[in-house]
């Protein structure tokens, strides 16, 4: 009994012992130089693969950097979210600027309450194959078709079908901006922005480029391209492009005067804290609740 | 306000569902689910109800409480699931045993890898092999008949014919000594629910072909495949080897052909592919009947060859249109 | 006649309830406004070459092609121009189109407007060809492939035979059958001068069995006039889809187009029978591609019907005439059951592919359970391109478009035959028809480099 467990003992130790030698051997053979510093950067980011830098995944965007900073000692044209990119230039010892932080916004608000579903689909659950079938629901052909390609191509869990109105949701939270969700919309509905001050954004919640009445027809919500934030905007901010109002990120001082124009609600502004309610709208508010 | 439906070609469907194959399949079973009960009287219901509702709550309780997903019990894959078990199943064994089985099949064997259509072993037979495995003496200890009518034998358990069989050539005795008609009699009812009534399982084996469910070329060729090589082992020796006859019959033979490796899932797609699957679990079933430690090799040979079916679909692709070169 | 024919491998049989088979083709009243789309081929739109206020007469070109694949658009009516804008098209995207207001109805002065048969071919090859290109002509089975492309044949190859598409295999569709049955010696002479124009020495006409009338009468008038000569009838067996054009040339003559190859390696040129017919009037009668048959059918439409209408007819006016939209109409097809397009709106032009208006009410069209695959294989068996559905579909549902190349998908002719075939009602054809287009993009942006 004790030789089989002396026996068994020795012969594996002895295998165990060889094998290790041969493995120590091939990894020193075939070794491959490689920065350790890609690494470590690769460490700090995400992880998630998502594509928004331009590059095949988290390591070869790690390999760019640490190549930029040993060749150009900048860090210029390598993008990924703000937070990210300031922990890659602490490993590196460099410092950027620190970019203003992006977030994805869905700019389509045809819910069943705004635009009246005069079709429903059924088949496969991929917008890009329904949007080859038909115009969606409602008939705006620039409308979310609520599928969730986009939710599908999210690496950051941030963006998701809200179930009563249809339509993608991001979470501000987790979307980092990388741009995964535009690319894989087949209307281009969803659109990188500046995440803004305080997180307060103002924009054109839209991107209908129909005619004014067909737009009517389709939806309550959506720009006709009737000019009117346009002529309002003190700063220039709002271009037109085609029928449809944009509101140029860079431009805008978040006045919030083409929210109040806009005859259709089309514009949105997010995340500001709710103003005052002025006199006479109280007054009719009172009146109504007299009545 | 019209709400026009929109949706891809075609526009008009087949009249094939899952629920309609499913339950085309219990109805297969159900001739040798009279035999049994014939045979076993009231114990071949208790083990099948027990085995159906204890395979379909596993399934529920997984759906309901684990994937929180939707709820497929109703398109009666689970009832299969319980209905095959029980018929590998000796019509003695304790209810524990069998509940046991029953979640082992449809917790590992289906649910663990994705349900209805995603597993790669048939469910039923994980659950028997686990049982076979676990509990080897309530497994391969097998009441006599207590026929519905007709007087009942008390007391006496044994072999199956297969067993017997392999049993008395390990003794040495000769092969045409042990399998003269006097010594076979009482053996030829024993077994499992669904080992006994080989024409009750042809039937049903013909209404799954005639309605399409399964091709005729899989059971058919299992069991040409394990009968020649059993004619060829007994034209050399009669002696060593039984004759093919019992080996064609007995044991799960009929069931596993006919009902076990037809299962849609856990079986290639193409025609070539399900032959060669169908030669592979003939050949393996008599290997392991001759030469192998169990008296029975069919369910250890329907999983071998479920293991080798995601390489048997590759290699077997359909022959493309198109690819033949042109004659002028 | 020969013995009946198939194709080998795969191919469904849905329910036939081709309900309008014995209604004769009516003519269709010229409606008050007709609304001329102008893109109604495969490829590029046509160009408006007219304006608002301009009178235009029956026959004229209103729309040139602009490219190589792209067909002429002419004038269904005559009248005045109202405005060129878009319209909304049977998927509901706003599409650009010609609104005409009908006065009178004046055609140019070369058009043969009579219904003698004329079948001497005066014009040469090249004649016909241009003509069929001038006139605006295209593949009136549902693709709408612009016919002359189809018919010049590159100057390698040679074409032995034609192929006349008669087999209709879709379900409840009749126009081309009712076509035979009461145009069949025009159609006839149309298929000489397909002949002439390919120079090919024999036609041959596939129809299925169910219209066995249609082919009966075809081979008597064959049989009694040596001028005929070179044509001949084969019937088909009653399957999906036998009006394939692979699958077709296989049934017909036993040759298998190759792999991403077209019809033309293997000899043959394929035309369907509204198209033979349509070319028949631009040659002979010098008239314009400005009508067509449709077939408005449907189990609950009161009276399934063949109408001879100009294009540009609103579909609303066809479904009044068969007797009213029907009550718990979920989907309106355009085209047939198997591969024609739902439509969003029920009111749509009628343009030169559309060869039915199918109204199917909730029951027909029941709401699909989709299920988990069962890797039963039915797929496998139905599909006629001998390729595997369900592994497409799922390749295609993770973006796997590597393994859908190697898998053939661009050899899927969209039949549907999985999807009808389908127990769990999985929708196969939409992911393998997302796939293919992916699939499609990435082997031509490897192609351009």
């Amino acid at each position: 009994m004790n030789d089989i467990l002396l026996y068994s003992l020795i012969v594996l130790g002895v295998l165990g012992g060889i094998l290790a030698v041969i493995l120590y051997i091939v990894a020193q053979k075939f070794k491959v130089e490689e920065n350790p510093l890609i690494d470590e950067v690769e460490g700090t980011l995400s992880g998630a693969n998502c594509g928004g830098c331009g590059f095949a995944g988290c390591r070869a965007f790690a390999e760019a950097c640490v190549k930029s900073a040993s060749d150009k000692k900048s860090l210029d044209g390598l993008n990924c979210t703000s937070s990210d990119m300031s922990k890659v230039a602490a490993v590196l010892g460099l410092t950027v600027e620190a970019a203003e932080p992006k977030i994805a916004v869905v700019r389509c608000n045809g819910t069943c309450d705004n635009a009246p579903k005069k079709t429903h689909y059924e088949g496969a659950d991929i917008c890009a194959f329904a949007h080859t079938l038909y115009a969606g629901g409602s008939g705006c052909p620039n409308s979310c078709l609520g599928l969730g390609d986009c939710v599908k191509k999210c690496a950051f869990d941030a963006i998701h079908i809200d179930e009563t109105t249809g339509i993608a949701t991001v979470d501000e939270d987790k979307c980092v901006g990388c741009g995964a969700c535009t690319k894989a919309c087949p209307r281009g509905i969803i659109e990188i922005r500046p995440k803004g001050k305080n997180n307060r954004r103002v924009y054109v919640n839209c991107v209908n480029v129909e005619k004014g009445a067909i737009t009517m027809k389709n939806c309550k919500v959506g720009c006709i391209g009737c000019q009117k934030c346009l002529k309002e905007c003190p700063f220039e901010a709002i271009e037109m492009r085609g029928t449809l109002a944009y509101i140029n990120p860079d431009k805008c001082k978040q006045c919030r005067k083409c929210v109040d124009v806009c005859p259709r609600g089309s514009i949105l502004a997010v995340n500001f804290p709710p103003r005052k309610p002025k006199v006479e709208v109280t007054e009719s508010v009172n009146n109504e609740s007299k009545e | 306000m019209n709400n026009y439906l929109i949706s891809g070609s075609p526009h008009v469907h087949g009249n094939e569902s899952t629920k309609k194959i499913m339950y085309s399949v219990i109805i297969a079973l159900m001739p040798a689910f009279l035999f049994s009960i014939y045979y076993f009287g009231f114990n071949a219901v208790r083990v099948t109800l027990i085995a159906v509702a204890a395979c379909v709550l596993t399934e529920w309780l997984i759906q309901k409480f684990l994937i929180k997903g939707e709820c497929t019990i109703g398109d009666g894959s689970a009832i299969i699931t319980g209905m095959l078990l029980a018929f590998n199943l000796p019509s003695n064994i304790p209810a524990w045993m069998i509940i046991v089985g029953s979640i082992v099949a449809i917790g590992i064997g289906k649910m663990s890898f994705g349900g209805l259509g995603n597993n790669p072993f048939n469910p039923a037979l994980v659950g028997r092999v686990f049982m076979l495995i676990s509990f080897p003496v309530a497994m391969t200890t097998w009441p006599a008949p207590q026929p519905l009518f007709g007087s009942q034998i008390d007391g006496f358990t044994g072999a199956t014919l297969l067993g017997y069989v392999k049993e008395g050539i390990a003794k040495g005795v000769s092969a045409n000594e042990l399998t003269v008609y006097e010594n076979i009699e009482p053996l030829i009812y024993s077994g499992s629910l669904g080992e006994i009534g080989s024409i009750a399982i042809i039937i049903g084996g013909l209404f799954l072909i005639f309605r399409k469910v399964i091709d005729w070329q899989t059971p058919v060729i299992i069991i040409a495949t394990a009968g020649i090589i059993a004619t060829v082992c007994w034209l050399i020796d009669p002696t060593q080897f039984v004759h093919p006859m019992i080996h064609i019959f007995g044991g799960g033979m009929m069931l596993g052909a006919f009902f076990m490796a037809t299962d849609m899932a856990t079986s290639p797609m193409t025609i070539k592919g399900k032959i060669i699957f169908a030669i592979g679990i003939g050949a393996l079933t008599i290997i392991i009947r001759l030469w192998g430690a169990y008296p029975e090799g069919m369910s250890f040979a329907i999983l071998i060859m479920n293991a080798f079916v995601p390489l048997i679909n590759k290699m077997c692709k359909p022959t493309r249109f198109g690819n033949k070169p042109v004659k002028q | 006649m020969n013995p009946k024919k198939t194709f080998p491998k795969g191919g469904v049989h849905p329910e036939e309830n081709k309900l309008s088979s014995d209604k004769p083709i009516v003519t269709f009243p010229i409606p008050r406004q007709v609304i001329i789309p102008l893109g109604q081929c495969l490829g590029a739109p046509a160009e408006a070459i007219v304006k608002k206020g301009d009178e235009v007469k029956v026959g004229q070109l209103i729309g040139t092609a602009k490219g190589f694949i792209s067909a002429n658009v002419h004038s269904s009516v005559s009248g005045k121009v109202t405005k060129v804008d878009e319209i909304m098209d049977h998927t509901g995207y706003r599409k650009p189109a010609i609104f005409i207001d009908v006065e009178g109805d004046e055609w140019l002065e070369d058009i043969d407007t009579s219904d003698t048969l004329v079948k001497d071919i005066t014009l040469s090859r090249e004649d016909i060809i241009n003509r069929v290109k001038d006139h605006g002509i295209v593949g009136m089975g549902g693709a709408t492939f612009p016919t002359n492309v189809k018919l010049s044949i590159p100057k390698d190859k040679k074409a032995e035979f034609v192929i006349i598409n008669a087999a209709e295999c879709e379900p409840y569709l009749t126009c081309d059958n009712r076509l035979l049955l009461e145009k069949p010696n025009e159609f006839l002479v149309g298929v000489k001068v397909v002949m002439k124009a390919v120079d090919a020495p024999r036609a041959i006409i596939g129809i299925e069995v169910n219209k066995i009338e249609a082919a009966k009468l075809l081979d008597d008038i064959i049989k009694g006039d040596e001028y005929f000569s070179g044509i001949e009838v084969q019937p088909l067996q009653t399957k999906y889809p036998q009006g394939g054009e692979k699958q077709l040339i296989k049934a017909c003559t036993g040759r298998e187009v190759p792999s991403g190859k077209l019809p033309i390696e293997t000899g043959c040129v394929v035309v369907n029978v509204a198209s033979t017919y349509a070319i028949y009037e631009a040659v002979q009668k010098n008239k314009p591609l400005i009508s067509r048959v449709v077939t408005v059918t449907g189990k609950s439409v009161k009276n399934p019907s063949n109408f001879l209408v100009r294009i540009g007819t609103s579909s609303t006016e066809l479904i009044e005439a068969a007797g009213g939209l029907p009550e718990n109409i979920t989907n309106i097809i355009n085209g047939g059951p198997m591969m024609g397009k739902s439509v969003s709106i029920s009111e749509f032009p009628v343009i030169k592919g559309t060869s039915g208006i199918l109204m199917m009410t909730d029951k027909e069209a029941q709401p699909r359970q989709m299920g988990n695959c069962l890797r039963c294989g039915k797929c496998i068996n139905a599909c006629p391109m001998g390729l595997e559905p369900f592994l497409l579909c799922r390749m295609s549902k993770n973006n796997m478009f590597e393994d859908t190349e190697t898998n053939n998908i661009m050899d899927c002719i969209e039949c549907g035959s999985c999807e009808f075939t389908c127990p769990a009602n999985i929708p196969l054809l939409d992911y393998i028809r997302y796939g293919k287009n992916k699939t499609g993009q990435i082997i031509r942006s490897r192609n351009q480099k």
